[in-house]
């Protein structure tokens, strides 16, 4: 691939375009306005003040380097499960089953950190790669099944998902529980597992600010997810067969060989997430950690329009709102589900949008 | 000895067997449904609400139902009338019920449950538990017995014949989400009534189960809520967990179930033809 070439296609396709950009996000905008305004009605309505929450949203997540450490660290995982939405989706294809990929994914990571003793240089990448097999192979099952038999893969990796659950906490509470602990989490993962923190690099940092190097490798995924969508064979083979199914097929492309590769991709993504948290931030595996991040990872994917650089900023967002949830229930004394219940609002007005210009054009 | 499983399994069959007829509705009229979770939390959280309010375990019911139809109706606007993607719906759809209930009712108060009926030979249950073989018989005459469960099919299978017999096919798909609200609604007010109050999340996943029983009995009524019944016996298994056989294993064992049947190692499973596309 020529990196002259690259670079020209990207000033001249997407950025020098920006009409067709901003058409293209304008759901996406709409639907953050409308989230914004409903928050805002809805405090109002409680008889609190709209204006001071639409400053402490502010200030919570920007008024210093570490407020904004912690905005893109609960961004972190969101990248990786947003990311690995959009690989499904752009080949016609719902992972709902990320969830489960970086529950596999992250007990692997944890298991190879904690039973592997090697030096950093090596223990490092072979975590990851632990990871990023374990997801894959849990992503790759329900792309098997589809490709072989036609079985559903929505349902597929849901089913996955209750299965990851089950065996994940079946291992953590019966074999690798930490000896002596209530809690049900292994002991930790070795010191030459873990990756460092920002902190260390970044003097505005705090020592406490929990940012470390994944999200540095969730950006390299974004990068990396652009350039093979939009510049690669094998990112072309995947929108063919997710926009004309029959063409790739006359094309000479396999769809049957891609579902399969596809899922496989997007569940190592989704295991990266799981990367983040074991050997970013927690050290160890605690059963049922993850908040939803696979179910928010299709919000991130639709609100970012399946563009990897979309999905960068929709997982910033998010991050953001997890972290205004928290401060408005200390300070405002507002419930967190008011968030979640905007997401959802949220999800629903962007699909219906979306639908809405899908009718027009089958039409 | 399987005998002291039985009570369990009932209980944890009936809310299960409620929503998988609601799903049936839904998906036999062409629409994916995988807000039975967020219809059936709302139906619990409508239910202690309502009795909270009124005192009237009847009311809270209503309410109940009513929210789980409400939110049906979310569902059905977005998908049927706006051509929204309808599994992406469903899932946002959950997020928002988990969330509005988290909001509004962060902690719930003690409330009364629904009657319970004395049965001789059977024991006492609440009258739901009653109900459900009675509605699954009545869902299964309804949707393959009566011209109006043909036309609710025929949305779901083939928009061509519900055109030449100049039906509208957004109607009966309409009609489909909406009962599938009222039947995930049932369900779910029979949890809240089983406890006694209300907690964030507390249908724990039972929509996505009740969506495997559809699926493992092949969208019908009889088949769908017998699965329910082998699921709720999994989970009494684990429950009582007399063979030392890990739960998690027995949990999961519906889930692995449902895998085999997709793959049609048992039997075959077929879904309604027009299931998902929104093509007019």
């Amino acid at each position: 691939m020529d990196i002259r070439k690259l670079f020209i296609s990207l000033l001249r396709g997407r950025i020098s375009d920006p009409k067709q950009l901003l058409l293209n996000f304008m759901p996406s905008l709409f639907a953050i306005f409308g989230f914004f305004l409903l928050c805002g009605v809805v405090v109002h309505a409680r008889g609190q003040n709209a204006l001071e929450f639409y400053s402490i949203i502010f200030s919570s997540g920007f008024s210093s380097f570490d407020e904004f450490g912690y905005v893109l660290f609960n961004a972190t995982p969101l990248i990786f499960t947003g990311l690995a939405v959009a690989i499904g989706y752009k080949s016609g294809l719902f992972n709902i089953g990320c969830e489960g990929q970086l529950y596999v994914a992250a007990f692997a990571t944890a298991w190879t950190g904690m039973h592997i003793d090697l030096p950093a240089l090596l223990l490092v990448p072979l975590c990851i790669a632990a990871a990023v097999i374990a997801g894959a192979v849990w992503g790759a099952i329900p792309g098997y099944l589809k490709a072989k038999y036609g079985a559903h893969e929505v349902i597929n990796t849901i089913m996955m998902n209750f299965i990851a659950f089950a065996l994940m906490n079946y291992l953590v509470t019966s074999i690798y529980q930490e000896p002596g602990q209530m809690i049900p989490q292994t002991r930790q993962v070795h010191e030459t597992a873990r990756i460092p923190r920002l902190a260390s690099f970044v003097p505005s940092l705090p020592d406490s600010n929990p940012l470390n190097v994944s999200f540095l490798i969730a950006c390299g995924c974004v990068v990396f997810c652009y350039i093979f969508f939009t510049h690669t064979r094998w990112g072309y083979e995947l929108r063919l067969v997710g926009n004309a199914r029959d063409v790739a097929s006359y094309g000479g492309i396999n769809p049957r060989a891609v579902t399969v590769w596809v899922m496989a991709l997007s569940g190592a993504a989704a295991g990266l997430a799981g990367v983040a948290e074991v050997m970013g931030y927690r050290y160890r595996y605690l059963d049922s950690f993850s908040s939803g991040w696979g179910f928010t990872g299709i919000a991130v994917a639709l609100l970012g329009r399946n563009n990897p650089f979309g999905i960068l900023a929709a997982a910033v967002l998010f991050g953001l709102l997890n972290k205004v949830a928290l401060d408005i229930d200390i300070l405002l004394g507002i419930p967190r589900g008011l968030f979640f219940a905007g997401q959802g609002m949220l999800i629903i007005w962007l699909v219906c949008i979306e639908g809405i210009s899908r009718k027009k054009n089958d039409t | 000895m399987i005998l002291d499983l039985v009570p369990t399994t009932l209980r944890m069959a009936t809310p299960l067997g409620f929503a998988a007829l609601g799903g049936i509705y839904s998906e036999r009229a062409g629409v994916i449904n995988l807000a039975l979770e967020g219809m059936m939390l709302i139906g619990a959280f409508g239910y202690v609400v309502g009795t909270q309010v009124s005192g009237s375990t009847w009311f809270g019911l209503l309410v109940g139902i009513g929210f789980g139809v409400g939110l049906a109706l979310l569902h059905a606007v977005a998908t049927v009338t706006f051509h929204a993607e309808q599994v992406v719906t469903g899932i946002g759809i959950n997020i928002l019920a988990l969330g509005i209930t988290e909001y509004l009712l962060p902690t719930s108060k003690q409330v009364d449950g629904l009657p319970h009926w004395q049965l001789p030979f059977i024991g006492s249950y609440s009258f739901i538990v009653y109900l459900l073989p009675v509605l699954m018989v009545v869902s299964h005459i309804f949707l393959f017995k009566t011209p109006w469960g043909l036309r609710l099919r025929a949305a779901g299978e083939s928009t061509e014949a519900l055109a030449a017999l100049s039906l509208r096919r957004t109607r009966w798909q309409y009609l489909g989400i909406l009962l599938s609200g009222l039947f995930a609604g049932v369900g779910g007010c029979f949890l809240a009534s089983e406890v006694h109050y209300f907690t964030k999340g507390m249908t724990a996943g039972r929509g996505y189960l009740a969506l495997a029983a559809v699926i493992f009995g092949n969208w019908r009524p009889l088949s769908g809520v017998s699965a329910c019944f082998l699921f709720g016996f999994a989970t009494a298994l684990e429950l009582a967990n007399r063979w030392n056989i890990p739960g998690q294993l027995l949990n999961s064992l519906p889930y692995i179930l449902t895998m085999i049947v997709l793959i049609g190692f048992v039997g075959t499973s077929r879904p309604p033809a027009s299931l998902g596309k929104m093509k007019s």
